[in-house]
């Protein structure tokens, strides 16, 4: 306990994450089994004992202490488990201090009624650090400022392996990963990771609003389509067949129609999606089927499901998920070439630019499309939402109501146009900009508001003009976005991603286009 | 008989003795003081006499220089002067180099004041004495429960342990030029660190100070003779390097490349404390009495009034009045906060360091 008290309080003073990397990993390889293992647990929050309550440990110690010296301390220290912990009345020949392994063992063995002394009896033996480690942990607020990633990037270092190859080997582990360790240190084999059939935890992806689109490459991601219905992972290991929900829950008995043509010996990640005429449905179709007690005839006859492959993570016996994305494609690709019941394959849609892409999923080829997925070609397969690797679009995109205020002449054959926009919303009674936008609108269109523009300058700045926009007069311009940030350079305070021009609202005064309050609500 | 209530008061310049004529630690220039200990909330200049230890009189000459008093006046400790009638006897307090109580007795009655102490052994200084008195006049720096300073050697074993986690880190020491740096420095070369230690400019005369008076501090260098070039500054990789605490986050600190910021006070106990002041190791070392060495003090001289001043006053009289013992807070004012015994305002960046 003395040591793992240490860590954390080192980690808590520690502002660089390669200090913070550092330190657990020279307490890893200090420190030995299971208490290590434990340590793990605790900072990757796979401890699974009842938390003990703040309020017992208050009252623990205010039953030891004079109140008025504590009311005055607390007071200073201003956090409570500190607070107990300095103030915590030492007691000469108390036992000898409990071992990490030790606590959490007592804590999940523990009833309730017997909490309180086993506790008493631990704070009796620590010192003070130990009491503050120990508090954290029981009451299970550690707030060290170390994910579960970066714990397990330092384990990693202690056997010099990726982080990602722990990720993979991390479902099939449990503490206090005694063989994860011995692999580290080259004394064991490395763990296989996966029971037969086992769930694998899924990759998921980040919304695009979470990056800047113009930092990506068109030419390091696939895309294809997202579809409407439920992310699945389907499993046939040695005659074993299972379908599992992206949370891991066992779903096969709800759809013995799709398990039924599991191709064997794979796992497959797709959607399960209600099929008409080898056409995916909407998920209203797929809702029939879900949380059924009982599958009918009937149902699989109406609601035929199947499912639309993503991705390929075994293949016999590879565990294809450290491969790239590039090479798992194209093995799924292979196996489901000639058609097969209730599988087929997830097209990939040919990436151009980004402003096409655009276009592109606002207009999808079904409507059981919910959006565009973009993944990195040399992708691995990793738990988790992993940055940089995958992205969603979402096919709805947010719209607001907005007043052009400036407009810009365009370049090349848009020169002789104003074709670049400034808008903005109200704030109190004055417009304030939230974007610029170029594109989304047609040639048509384009012409009617360069005639607009024309037609109510206020002032020229060189290639801007300044377009009459008051209560009264002026053109509100509905305009799509994909995201919000705040912005300290926008006098508005929010920046858009993304906007867009998606329709030109001539039927709308523009003292009744959109508040900041609205962006700021999306905000929140 | 003098009764031992009226034997010191209080006055706006600090503690006065009516009867001696002179004043102990005052905050103003006065004709005649007793000064306890060379920290500077302590030991001011302009005195017209001084009577100290000759250490704290040495720490006084080399802070303010030699004209800091007309009439200074080295008494060892124990032995007694007699000030108007009035006997004084300085008596180890354990605190710094040269620091003292002072013992002050008129016809039977005696009135303790104990300067900055503390109770745990340090290898730089000599150790306190209980002297038994009717009045002892206590400091409360550390006068809260929550503040329970862990052993040296722990605090000493984390810094070490730190060096070998971070080998190619400086580690850059936070400490009170006078008595901290000096202790910790020791108690590393107790610990068996015999590497040379680094100092900056702030640090050097008192280490020497302390050297001068028999203190072994080992290989100390200047960090000036080092910070020139980046290739004279790679001795720094992995070594410890002391500073004064206002040193830490200012420029010269960031010149001596990735730095481990440690800082070695009482005040480290408290965690939100240490982060303020974005300390990356605290090392809880202090050379004030913690809670249980002010009670336990109090308890042993069971004297017949307890007056407490210097910082958390309210706690330590509570807790003596709910023990048996008679207790007031003194407010004295003058005296840090902080009670660490150095100036708020950063010490002055020597020339070249
Ligand atoms: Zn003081
Ligand atoms: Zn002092």
């Amino acid at each position: 306990m003395k040591a793992f008290a240490q860590l954390l309080d080192s980690l808590v003073y520690q502002p660089q994450r390669n200090g913070k990397l550092r330190l657990i990993t020279a307490y890893m390889r200090e420190t030995g089994d299971p208490d290590r293992g434990i340590a793990l647990a605790a900072l990757t929050g796979n401890l699974s004992f009842k938390h003990a309550k703040a309020g017992l440990i208050r009252g623990l110690a205010e039953a030891r202490v004079d109140p008025h010296l504590f009311r005055l301390s607390y007071d200073y220290v201003g956090d409570l488990a500190e607070t107990v912990a300095l103030i915590w009345p030492a007691r000469h020949g108390a036992n000898r201090a409990p071992e990490l392994a030790e606590v959490v063992a007592g804590l999940e063995a523990a009833s309730k009624t017997e909490q309180p002394r086993l506790i008493e009896g631990w704070l009796d033996a620590l010192d003070a650090d130990g009491r503050w480690a120990l508090i954290k942990l029981m009451t299970g607020a550690l707030r060290i400022g170390v994910s579960a990633r970066l714990a397990k990037t330092a384990v990693a270092a202690i056997g010099g392996v990726e982080p990602d190859e722990i990720e993979l080997v991390w479902p099939g582990l449990s503490p206090p990963y005694t063989e994860l360790f011995a692999w580290l240190e080259g004394k064991g084999e490395k763990p296989s990771g996966i029971a037969r059939a086992q769930f694998r935890p899924v990759m998921l992806a980040h919304a695009i609003e979470d990056c800047d689109l113009e930092t990506l490459q068109p030419a390091d991601y696939a895309a294809e389509w997202k579809w409407d219905g439920i992310r699945v992972q389907a499993i046939s290991d040695h005659g074993e067949m299972r379908l599992y929900s992206r949370t891991g829950e066992d779903i096969s008995g709800a759809f013995p129609d799709v398990v039924d043509f599991l191709p064997a010996e794979t796992a497959i990640d797709g959607e399960l999606l209600v099929f008409r005429e080898g056409e995916p449905t909407t998920f209203n179709e797929l809702q029939q089927r879900l949380n059924r007690k009982t599958v009918t005839a009937r149902m699989l006859r109406d609601y035929p499901a199947g499912i639309r492959a993503y991705d390929l993570l075994q293949q016999g016996e590879d565990d294809l998920r450290p491969l790239p994305f590039r090479e798992r494609r194209a093995r799924l690709e292979a196996l489901l070439a000639t058609p097969r019941e209730r599988f087929d394959l997830s097209p990939l849609v040919p990436v151009t630019t980004w402003h096409d892409m655009q276009k592109l999923r606002g207009a999808p080829p079904s409507p059981a499309v919910e959006g565009l997925m973009l993944k990195r070609w040399d992708s691995s397969y990793l738990p988790g939402r992993v940055k940089g690797e995958w992205f969603k679009w979402k096919r709805d995109p947010h719209l607001v109501d907005a007043v052009l205020m400036y407009a810009q002449r365009g370049h090349g054959k848009r020169s002789s146009f104003y074709s670049d926009y400034t808008f903005g919303v109200w704030k109190g009674d004055e417009l304030v900009p939230v974007g610029k936008a170029y594109f989304g609108f047609t040639d048509e269109e384009l012409k009617q508001i360069d005639r607009f523009v024309r037609n109510h300058t206020e002032a020229k700045f060189g290639p801007v003009r300044e377009v009459t926009h008051t209560g009264e007069t002026g053109l509100v311009l509905e305009v799509a976005f994909e995201g919000l940030q705040r912005s300290p350079r926008h006098k508005s305070g929010v920046a858009m991603r993304f906007p867009r021009i998606n329709r030109l609202r001539w039927d709308k005064p523009p003292r009744d286009a959109d508040r900041i309050e609205t962006l700021e609500a999306m905000l929140a | 008989m003098t009764k031992a209530e009226t034997l010191l008061r209080t006055t706006p310049a600090g503690l006065y003795c009516p009867a001696g004529d002179f004043h102990v630690d005052p905050v103003r220039p006065v004709a005649r003081a007793v000064i306890t200990h060379g920290h500077s909330d302590h030991a001011r200049a302009g005195h017209g006499a001084v009577l100290a230890t000759k250490e704290t009189l040495a720490i006084m000459g080399a802070r303010y220089g030699e004209a800091f008093t007309e009439n200074p006046q080295a008494v060892a400790y124990g032995d007694a002067v007699t000030v108007n009638g009035v006997t004084v006897r300085l008596v180890p307090a354990g605190h710094v180099l040269g620091s003292a109580q002072a013992v002050v007795e008129q016809s039977g009655a005696r009135v303790v004041v104990s300067g900055d102490y503390k109770r745990r052994r340090d290898p730089t200084c000599a150790s306190f004495e209980p002297v038994p008195c009717d009045v002892f006049i206590t400091e409360a720096t550390f006068g809260l429960p929550v503040f329970r300073h862990p052993p040296d050697r722990d605090e000493i074993g984390k810094l070490l342990h730190s060096l070998k986690t971070f080998p190619e880190r400086c580690h850059l020491v936070g400490a009170y030029a006078l008595g901290k740096a000096q202790r910790v420095i020791a108690l590393l070369r107790e610990a068996g660190y015999a590497e040379p230690i680094y100092l900056h400019g702030a640090m050097q005369r008192l280490c020497d100070l302390y050297v001068a008076h028999g203190v072994d501090l080992g290989d100390l260098r200047p960090a000036a003779d080092h910070m020139k070039t980046p290739l004279l500054r790679k001795v720094f990789e992995g070594a410890i390097v002391m500073a004064p605490p206002s040193a830490l986050n200012d420029l010269w600190s960031r010149r001596l490349g990735d730095v481990v910021t440690c800082f070695a006070s009482g005040w480290m106990r408290v965690r939100a404390r240490a982060r303020q002041r974005l300390v990356e190791l605290p090392l809880i070392v202090s050379d004030h009495a913690d809670w249980d060495e002010l009670t336990a003090t109090a308890q042993e001289l069971s004297p017949r009034q307890l007056w407490v001043t210097h910082g958390e006053e309210e706690a330590l009289v509570h807790w003596a009045n709910t023990n048996g013992l008679h207790a007031q807070a003194l407010h004295l004012v003058g005296y840090d906060e902080e009670g660490e015994g150095e100036p708020a305002a950063p010490p002055p960046v020597e020339a070249g360091a």
